[in-house]
């Protein structure tokens, strides 16, 4: 599956509260300028773990296949 | 551009939320929404979309109903499972789902709680328990932990908090379950579980207010609260795994009580029936 989906952040929805890149379980994200920023693509797994504890649905993973 | 969950289940008008930096409601609010996706594409027994109604009463969490894009019905403070009793009543084939604080539920809400429980209607109740009043500023609530501060109780709270889930299995809820924002699949498992149930179903889910209550007792950042919930709150298996010793200051999440007793509005429907067969003779 990896490679045939996509990380995506809705920056402007983003609150900054780092819940993301605390559980991130490959520590691929990070919040700079209280954003989340992908720091490490080449590690995500796509678990999705980030996508279903954002409070704020800044981000999500995208099907490549659709 | 949002993700497709969120443009299908939600206002997106409405959107980005107004809950603070961390507030765990979004969290519940989405797991609600996966949920009732899973449930609507589950292949051997699915739901209609057009029968599912989201109704809220009033607090941070209630906000809920006009964030989800279904059938729904924002009401007033407490009220929102009278509200719901009746829609229920009405067109018992609804699946009608509450959305609620610990505050609307269980203190000014906490008869139409215990009696809706104790009747057994079918309804899903899905307590936001965040252990404070967060909308109006931080006063303690029913499920606000003793000891702890809060706007109203800045030298420890005095009163002992209400278990909820405990409190609708001793109403005579059929089911009651727990949940929590860092076991988000976990908690997705529960609410599916709680709105196929027939009767009354109660999933009392530990949200994280870091704005007030956090804050308040110390308790650090959204992340930091989400750490205390992924150490302290151990899913039903593993905790039934655990040594005694283990489960000391733990708390255990999953379907917490079960019952198959009869449910409110088939009961209802066999009354009606049975005067109209009288009648007839």
């Amino acid at each position: 599956m990896i490679g045939r989906k996509k990380l995506v952040i809705e920056e402007a929805w983003c609150k900054g509260c780092g819940i993301c890149a605390a559980f991130c379980p490959k520590n691929v994200l990070e919040i700079r300028k209280e954003k989340v920023t992908v720091k490490d693509e080449e590690e995500c797994v796509f678990c999705g773990l980030c996508e279903l504890r954002c409070p704020d649905y800044a981000i999500y993973l995208v099907n490549m296949e659709e | 551009m949002p993700s497709d969950l969120v443009h299908l289940y939600m206002r997106i008008d409405h959107l980005p939320q107004i809950w603070c930096p961390g507030c765990g409601n979004g969290v519940i609010m989405h797991d609600v929404a996966v949920a009732i996706d899973e449930l609507i594409h589950d292949e051997e027994n699915s739901i209609n979309r057009e029968d599912i109604v989201i109704v809220s009463g009033i607090g941070c969490s209630s906000r809920a109903a006009g964030y989800l894009d279904f059938n729904s019905i924002h009401t007033t403070h407490g009220r929102a499972i009278a509200f719901a009793s009746g829609i229920k009543m009405a067109n018992p084939k609804l699946h009608v789902i509450v959305l609620t604080g610990d505050g609307d539920c269980s203190a000014i809400g906490g008869n139409h709680l215990i009696h809706a429980a104790r009747r057994n209607l079918g309804l899903t109740v899905i307590c936001f328990n965040n252990d404070i009043y967060g909308m109006t500023g931080g006063q303690y609530s029913p499920t606000t932990p003793n000891g702890d501060r809060a706007t109203t109780a800045p030298y420890g709270n005095v009163d002992r908090p209400f278990d909820i889930a405990n409190l609708a299995t001793g109403a005579g809820a059929s089911f009651s379950a727990r949940g929590d924002v860092y076991h988000a699949r976990e908690t997705i498992d529960i609410i599916k579980q709680a709105i196929r149930h027939k009767g009354f179903s109660l999933v009392d889910v530990y949200s994280i207010c870091p704005t007030y209550y956090g804050r308040k007792n110390k308790k650090g950042d959204a992340v930091e609260m989400l750490n205390w919930q992924k150490e302290n709150l151990i899913p039903t298996a593993r905790y039934y795994s655990m040594s005694e010793e283990d489960r000391v200051g733990k708390k255990i999440i999953g379907i917490l009580s079960f019952n198959d007793y009869p449910e409110y509005t088939e009961e209802y429907a066999k009354i009606i029936a049975s005067c109209r067969k009288a009648r007839k003779k």
